[in-house]
């Protein structure tokens, strides 16, 4: 049962983000419900689960997804994820009361809630997932999801800044972690995240391992705003303050700490883990505890103080002891509350007084007494006041600080280290209440303090209320409030037994304690004396900010983009074509080069021997052709002319090598092309004007390498021996497909749906002449040496060519019914038999004119595509409806006089649909092209308006 | 000179013909190239099936059904279609030529140099 639960537990908020899309944006009041209901349900059910967790039991819910790929859809609820998925979703239902009091009529609630609720479910995922591709996915969710948080007021130009930018830096780390995850499959052998947590050995044994770690806490450390990636997170204050108070100090920013907390099993332990977890979390803790001091926007002192409990969440993983892993735990739940608290009331504050500028903020005690006295108290436990939440884990983190074990120089500084962010920690809480609640009378203005301050709305504290009670209780009773939790939490995070620890508020006299007490003492002092000797408020802006860097970095980056597009994008066909072709060249030499072929030849079972004399002599004739064309390729006539010879000379090759039907096809269409080119020159230039010398020695260098390089591949090849599934198609030709000849049966039976697809692309291809040749007037009609006959009235008709052809044509008919009939077991078949149809009705035009022949004939070639695909594809329908799979074959033998025995397949009537097809698509082009010639500046092609309409 | 480097040489031949044509980027050149680069390529995916004299793919009774006696129909059979689809394609080809040149009475695929 509760294994479904869980499910349900992620599809709540995602459905509640779909149905509030259709909620329209007056109704606020609706959304507010709607979107704190799903949360609750969410919520209640994640409770009921609770118990199995506590019990140590892991809950799992799995379906595959991409098998064969590993990647199955499983969630998995352990203490970890149900540590987060409590304060995802607990915190999420009082962000939610609060924002329902927070936003204003002109906010689109429904849209807002509608994000909330996606992030919410985003977030979830990224805790539930079992798979690490699957985290991954959802990852990029949050990140998504953040981006439209942020940017919640689109009208504001900082939230569309601050939401690109948050996305920019947290979409880069979430590639990284994406590289670093798959690295991870390639060395375990699965995402699976009980196999990738067990194989800790084999991880930190490969030589993958520091790329795949350095990877990895490249997406944490973006998520989580460590230094040097930190400088989204004061920017993304520009969203709404209950996306703040939710993204920023519980969910989103906890993402990057989840991913340490839940690799920690497989990545951590080591020197690397050590040093570059514990330095970031060092340098972010310190840097963003000072720089908190000196900020004045409430929220902006709120941020950096967010970057510095997440940089002393990072170095607790970092220092890499049990011990330390199991305060980082209870740090993350300490901070996501008092944290999330302080958010709220800094927005109360904003709401109450238009200012969150702490040079206009003072002396608010008088106006809001009660909000005041909550900010305090989760002030207080931000500052790890004895009594709070904040005091016992920053304790624990004095404790690990003094205890760490490694180079002497790092074990004296860490300690000092710590102690000086605890005294920056007290001094920038004091700034926030002292300067805010206290320190003389708001400054009014329009600028500044706009409106007298009221409390607001009760259930507007409400939810901060519930955090500051948690705070205090948490602090007072700890083994009995949070104790399960973090027991289950830890041990999860560990996946090993837990180390013995106490939370208690009372130690004993020691280093620790010290510690506190001078953190606390010199805090206070250390705020009023640089109240009093700099005065703080005249302070304008800290140096060095990382955010010069990274518009800098994108400047550079969009130029070098628009470099790379200059050089390869100029809009030349010509150019991309070289660089396509020079690109296939390159990456082939790669490939030898690098990949260098080590298994030998084995021997070739034909091809080996020495090629018979006239077949050589054939084959120059061909390649000759072939060049003679390139040089003659400015006399274009002659050029095709050459080309034709080419193509001879490949049907013969077709024929030496045992395929008949490909040298039947190969002459036919050879015959319909050149005469569909010639009829095309006709309305081109003759002749092609000649590049300079260079372009073309460039030009001939580069396609000289690509022939050396296909000709190198192909003897390569030959000389390889194979596995060819080709015995299937030989041993059941007869039995299952009924006919003799493989290659026809393939065609018509068991590849017919690819033949399907293909005489439906000629058909296409037939009605794209058409239309783009309907209606179009040449303006410069050729003169002469047209195709058939120019004009009805200018016939020129030769009287021996038609009386030959007259009597051909029957002939041509009953060769390509010959064709047709016989193509199951002998060469040929539809494709071919439509082909000498159409060739036989082409020789009908030259000999009496299109329109003559058109006339006689009545034929609409559009009709005959149609009845093609018809045929063909009814016949596919047919073998379904009694059963078979689509296109299946039934065959029968009937015998025929002169052809003999036939066998009457079903194929048959598919490849009656072929012939049809074939015919029409073939002659519909060239009809087209012919008719072109015909009126010089008339319509063209009525039967295809009329067909087509 | 073994039948397999014959057949290699004739392809890469092909090609490099086909691509020095398609390189110069005028309408009827390209079609023209285009060609020459689909018998390449359908000589190539037909000599992926090894060379075979005097085996078509026609079974007689009397024969073993196996790649000693017969050559590989596959290769043949996807070659079949592919030499009657690039019809196909050097038709539309040749309609768009047709047309771009009547319209815009350039020469080039670019459309910025007179014929």
């Amino acid at each position: 049962m509760s294994s479904d639960v869980i499910t349900l537990i992620l599809a709540l908020p995602f459905s509640g983000a779909l149905l509030l899309m259709f909620v329209p944006t007056e109704q606020r009041r609706l959304s507010g419900w709607l979107a704190g209901i799903f949360t609750l349900g969410a919520c209640v059910l994640l409770l009921l689960t609770a118990m199995t967790v506590f019990d140590g039991t892991v809950v799992r819910w799995r379906v595959e997804w991409l098998p064969s790929l590993g990647v199955a859809f499983g969630l998995r609820l352990d203490g970890l994820a149900m540590l987060f998925g409590l304060l995802i979703l607990g915190i999420g239902l009082l962000v939610v009361v609060y924002s329902a009091y927070y936003l204003s009529p002109a906010d689109s609630s429904p849209r807002f809630f509608s994000y909330l609720l996606l992030f919410m479910g985003a977030m979830l995922g990224v805790v539930l997932a079992d798979n690490l591709l699957l985290l991954v996915v959802f990852w990029e969710l949050t990140s998504l999801s953040s981006f439209l948080l942020i940017g919640f007021w689109r009208h504001r130009e900082d939230a569309r800044q601050g939401a690109r930018m948050a996305l920019a830096v947290t979409g880069l780390g979430g590639l990284a972690l994406l590289a670093g995850v798959l690295l991870i499959g390639k060395v375990v052998g699965s995402y699976d995240l009980d196999i990738v947590l067990a194989s800790k050995a084999v991880l930190q044994k490969s030589p993958l391992f520091v790329p795949i770690l350095l990877l990895v806490l490249l997406g944490a450390f973006t998520k989580s705003a460590q230094f040097p990636f930190h400088f989204w997170l004061p920017r993304a204050m520009a969203a709404p303050t209950p996306v703040s108070a939710y993204l920023h100090s519980a969910t989103m920013v906890k993402a990057g700490v989840f991913l340490l907390a839940r690799l920690y099993p497989a990545l951590g332990g080591n020197e690397v883990w050590f040093s570059v977890v514990s330095t970031a979390g060092i340098v972010t803790l310190l840097m963003g505890a000072i720089v908190a001091i000196f900020q004045h926007d409430l929220k902006g002192l709120l941020a950096y103080s967010t970057i510095s409990h997440l940089g002393l969440i990072t170095l607790l993983f970092g220092l890499d002891t049990p011990l330390a892993v199991v305060a980082g735990v209870f740090h993350i739940i300490n901070h996501a509350v008092f944290k999330a608290s302080l958010f709220m009331a800094a927005g109360i504050i904003d709401h109450e007084t238009g200012s969150r500028d702490m040079r206009h903020l003072h002396g608010l005690w008088k106006y809001l007494p009660v909000t005041a006295t909550l900010a305090m108290v989760a002030g207080a436990a931000m500052a790890g006041v004895p009594l709070l939440n904040g005091f016992l884990s920053k304790e624990m983190f004095f404790v690990e600080a003094v205890a760490v074990n490694s180079h002497r120089l790092i074990e004296i500084a860490t300690p000092i280290a710590s102690t000086i962010a605890g005294i920056a920690a007290v001094a920038y809480s004091m700034r926030f209440i002292h300067d805010v609640f206290f320190n003389g009378e708001p400054v009014f203005g329009p600028n500044a303090v706009n409106k007298t301050p009221h409390e607001p709305p009760r259930f507007m504290r409400v939810p901060i209320e519930v955090l500051v009670v948690l705070c205090i209780v948490v602090g007072m009773f700890p083994e009995v409030t949070v104790g399960p939790l973090l027991a289950v939490a830890a041990q999860a995070t560990l996946n090993a037994p837990l180390p013995t620890y106490t939370l208690a508020i009372w130690h004993g006299f020691n280093l620790p304690l010290l510690m506190s007490v001078i953190a606390l003492a010199g805090g206070v002092g250390i705020y009023f004396a640089l109240q009093k000797k700099v005065n703080l408020h005249t302070i304008a802006k800290l140096p060095g900010d990382a955010k010069l860097l990274f518009d800098v970095f994108v400047e550079n980056l969009t130029a070098l983009a628009a470099t790379v597009t200059r050089l390869t994008q100029n809009g030349s066909l010509q150019r991309y074509l070289w660089l396509i072709v020079a690109t296939c060249v390159l990456v082939v030499i790669a490939a030898f080069v690098l990949f260098p072929s080590t298994a030998t030849p084995a021997r070739m079972l034909v091809g080996s021997e020495v090629a018979n004399p006239a077949v050589i002599v054939i084959a120059l004739i061909g390649m000759t052709s072939a060049v003679f064309a390139v040089i003659n390729h400015q006399r274009r006539l002659t050029a095709l002319l050459f080309l034709g010879m080419t193509g001879l000379v490949v049907a013969f090759a077709f024929v030496y090598f045992s395929a008949p039907d490909l040298a039947l096809t190969q002459l036919l269409v050879e015959v319909v092309t050149i005469i569909l080119m010639m009829l095309a020159l006709n309305f081109l230039p003759k002749t092609s004007k000649a590049d300079t010398g260079a372009v073309r020695w460039r030009d001939a260098t580069l396609a000289g390498l690509a022939g050396v390089g296909v000709a190198w591949i192909v003897y390569q090849v030959l000389q390889r021996p194979f596995d060819s599934i080709a015995p299937y198609f030989l041993q059941t030709t007869l039995a299952e497909g009924g006919g003799a000849n493989a290659v026809n049966v393939i065609i018509v039976d068991y590849r017919g749906f690819d033949t399907l697809g293909e005489i439906a692309v000629l058909g296409m291809a037939g009605l794209i002449v058409a239309l783009l040749l309907r209606d179009f007037r040449l303006p410069n009609a050729p003169s002469d040496g047209q195709f058939g006959a120019k004009t009805p009235g200018n016939a020129r008709v030769s009287l021996l060519l038609s009386t030959v052809t007259s009597l051909l044509m029957p002939i041509a008919l009953m060769v390509s019914i010959y064709f047709y009939l016989r193509g199951h077991n002998q060469p040929g078949g539809g494709f071919i038999a439509g082909l000498v149809f159409a060739i036989a009705l082409i020789l009908q035009y030259v000999a009496v004119g299109q329109q003559t022949a058109e006339a006689q004939a009545r034929l609409h070639y559009p009709t005959w595509i149609g009845w093609g695909l018809l045929f063909a594809g009814v016949t596919g329908i047919g073998s379904a409806l009694v059963g078979f799979p689509f296109l299946t074959s039934a065959f029968k033998y009937f015998s025929f006089p002169v052809i003999g025995a036939v066998p009457v397949a079903s194929a048959m009537f598919f490849d009656l649909g072929v012939f049809l097809a074939v015919i029409g698509g073939t002659m519909l082009a060239l009809a087209t092209l012919g008719r072109l010639g015909q009126y010089g500046t008339g319509h063209v092609n009525d039967s295809v308006k009329t067909g087509a309409a | 000179m073994s039948l397999a480097l014959l057949a290699a040489i004739g392809v890469g031949v092909l090609m490099s013909c086909g691509i020095y044509l398609l390189l110069r980027a005028r309408l009827f050149d390209v079609v023209l190239g285009l060609t020459l680069i689909s018998y390449a390529v359908n000589l190539f995916i037909f000599f992926m099936g090894r060379l075979a004299v005097g085996k078509p793919p026609i079974i007689v009774g009397s024969l073993p059904q196996t790649l000693a006696y017969y050559a590989d129909p596959l290769p043949q059979a996807l070659v079949l279609t592919a030499i009657v689809i690039s019809f196909g394609m050097t038709a539309v080809l040749l309609a768009i030529g047709v047309r771009a040149y009547a319209e815009n009475g350039r020469d080039h695929v670019d459309g910025n140099q007179a014929p």
